[in-house]
């Protein structure tokens, strides 16, 4: 499963790192306790949370992470895009909520 | 000539919907001087109505009463905000409350009382305490320097609402002036927990919500008097003043 696929079923918001959206991902992980996600997250995974602070994204950095979602619309600063985008982690918007948006990806990779 | 000051600067009052009702500011006036306390800080969830009570029951007494909030940011941080004077407290209280939704209810969540020094009910505060504000962290701290304040991140030991078990690590931009350890970990054991914060200046608090806990956690501070000033530069550990970790 891809991550276009991801995006273009649940009609995401690709706020940067257009390129990479064709990395496949390996699971997926979902939380807004970075602490958590730092020590639970496995490289590869699609990473779907609430939490829009710029640390966001050195975690998904530091743990290689697919790309991330933010969920509930909830809008990262352009500091933060621009920071996903050096990083090269494509960062993903939604209106759904977090479960929406798990049950839906959590369906498409079972189907895939 | 400086001299050790017993400190404790994370206290609640009954303001705070999960702090126990007997937190009266003349309650914890006698508790502080009780506990040999030189320095209390009143720090209620996202409200200061109470502090200037506190401050006012502790008048004519040894002990100097900083008045002072703990913050939510959007984030779900917590960060103690302390002030030298009522009016600095009272800028941050009308941007917090501009930015914090949501009304208390008291059978779920407890009572947020306005006590005065004396021990009256003046009223209670509506406003949903216990939630997060709109504010990003690093907009808060601005804001808390911007009100004369010092920021200090809220027990950083503890996952819930703690800045580490939010956002992992302390970003590299956010200016604190200091990082609080809860009392079940001390500064000791924090400093061989977390040796990446040994650049930060540790202190640690009671967070006190019942009378008991009051000064459970003092930090000694090496000052040449009293006052918030004092603290400000022994955070900074200039000109002699400093926190001591033993």
């Amino acid at each position: 499963m891809d991550i276009r696929t991801i995006a273009k079923d649940l009609e995401l918001k690709v706020l940067c790192s257009n390129e990479k959206l064709d990395e496949k991902i390996t699971g997926g992980y979902t939380g807004d306790l970075l602490s958590d996600v730092m020590a639970n997250s496995r490289k590869g995974e699609i990473w779907v949370t609430r939490q829009v602070h710029q640390n966001t994204v050195a975690v998904a950095a530091l743990k290689e992470l697919a790309a991330i979602v933010i969920v509930q619309d909830a809008s990262p600063d352009a500091d933060t895009i621009k920071r996903a985008e050096n990083e090269g982690i494509p960062l993903l918007g939604s209106s759904r909520s977090a479960f929406d948006v798990v049950g839906r990806i959590y369906v498409l990779i079972n189907e895939s | 000539m400086a001299r050790i000051f017993n400190c404790d600067l994370h206290i609640h009052t009954c303001l705070s919907p999960c702090a126990e009702l007997d937190m009266h500011p003349s309650v914890i006036v006698m508790e502080a001087l009780e506990k040999k306390l030189d320095i209390i800080a009143v720090c209620d969830h996202c409200s200061s109505e109470n502090a200037a009570y506190v401050m006012k029951a502790a008048a004519g007494t040894s002990l100097l009463v900083l008045p002072g909030m703990e913050a939510t940011s959007s984030e779900e941080v917590h960060v103690v905000a302390l002030f030298g004077n009522i009016e600095g407290l009272i800028k941050l209280q009308e941007f917090v409350y501009a930015n914090l939704k949501g009304e208390n209810n008291e059978d779920v969540f407890g009572v947020q009382a306005i006590v005065n020094a004396a021990g009256e009910v003046e009223g209670f505060n509506p406003h949903l305490l216990i939630g997060a504000s709109d504010i990003p962290l690093n907009n808060l701290i601005d804001k808390i320097h911007e009100a004369g304040g010092l920021a200090i991140a809220s027990h950083i030991d503890r996952e819930s609402f703690g800045i580490l078990g939010q956002l992992g690590f302390i970003p590299e931009d956010a200016a604190f002036d200091g990082l609080e350890i809860s009392a079940r970990t001390g500064i000791k054991k924090a400093r061989l927990l977390y040796p990446e914060l040994a650049s930060h200046v540790f202190i640690t608090s009671s967070d006190a919500h019942f009378v008991s806990d009051i000064g459970k956690s003092p930090t000694n501070f090496l000052l040449e008097s009293p006052s918030f000033n004092e603290i400000g530069m022994a955070l900074r550990n200039i000109d002699g003043r400093k926190v001591m970790e033993d």
